[in-house]
């Protein structure tokens, strides 16, 4: 995939992946797997982003005598899944066109 | 390689970035290690899974803008004495023309890069203002009725209209490797704070 169609889509899907539970790092990466691939590194700038951006929180929490980083989606965060859907109402549209314009070359 | 060895390896290769940004980077890719572990991978596999420190650190490097990594590198890490501010002051002669050379090497890249993006399309312009050139001659002599050397213009102006076509994807794809140089250049620029400041 183009890296920028790419960079575009990731930050949504992992607002996607905490919106209905909260999440945490690794779990985000397997969630995502079957759909898109995910470094570490890549992730980590994403929540950062998604962070200064207040689509999300995080909180440490202790699991298994460890602390694990949960992060939570904000009202900016669901904001930012129905912008998207909005969004990619357009680019359906745009690739109904391709597609015709295809078929009859 | 086993968490302990990755984490500090990480640790040693990102030491010139903030210690904030170092606490959280190492916290971050301890727990992806953890987590895998508990999954039942065991530790070498787990750190295998995360990525060599190279290919981190690259993407790190990437992600930072250049001034704040000028920041914290360049930064003093106590304040200055008043015999190192004087010394500053008096060297301004010797130091100021380096800036001024560094700077006017920087720009120079610049039009350097322009200029051949710029010298490759005036050749293709110029290509298709013989393409035209060609085939007005080419009416002229028909209309004169020198049909030989008509034909001769026509199929010269045909050869140079391929060439320019040709010509066209070469110039595109030149273009777009030439505008992705300063990118490369400041990856590469980028890297050698980081390096210095581990090398002290």
């Amino acid at each position: 995939m183009d890296a920028q169609l790419k960079r575009g889509l990731l930050d949504v899907c992992v607002l996607a992946a905490i919106k209905n539970n909260d999440s945490y790092g690794y779990k985000i990466i397997k969630d995502l797997k079957p759909y898109i691939e995910l470094s570490e590194s890549t992730l980590y700038t994403i929540l950062k982003r998604l962070e200064g951006a207040k689509m999300l929180t995080v909180r440490s929490t202790e699991h298994d005598g460890r602390l694990r980083k949960y992060y939570h989606i904000t009202q900016y965060g669901i904001k930012r899944i129905e912008e998207f859907k909005d969004e990619w109402k357009e680019v359906i549209s745009i690739y109904q066109f391709v597609i015709k314009e295809d078929q009859y070359e | 390689m086993n968490k302990q060895e990755f984490l500090s390896a990480l640790r040693n290769t990102l030491s010139a970035l903030p210690q904030k940004d170092i606490e959280e980077r190492i916290t971050f890719y301890g727990e992806m290690i953890d987590d895998r572990m508990e999954e039942g991978i065991n530790e070498e596999d787990a750190v295998a899974e995360i990525g060599t420190v190279d290919e981190i650190k690259t993407q790190i490097v990437a992600d930072i803008p250049l001034e704040k990594l000028l920041k914290e590198t360049v930064k003093p890490k106590r304040a200055l004495r008043a015999w190192e501010i004087v010394l500053i002051a008096l060297g301004f002669p010797v130091w100021f023309p380096f800036l001024i050379a560094a700077g006017a090497i920087i720009l120079s890249l610049y039009i350097v890069v322009w200029a051949l993006i710029l010298s490759l399309w005036a050749i293709e312009v110029a290509l298709w203002i013989s393409v035209i050139g060609g085939i007005a001659v080419t009416i002229v002599f028909f209309v004169h009725g020198n049909y030989i050397p008509a034909l001769m213009m026509l199929g010269t102006a045909f050869l140079l209209a391929g060439l320019s076509i040709f010509m066209f994807f070469g110039c595109v794809g030149a273009s777009k490797g030439i505008l992705k140089l300063p990118k490369k250049a400041s990856i590469a620029v980028k890297s050698m704070f980081v390096r210095k400041e581990i090398a002290k």
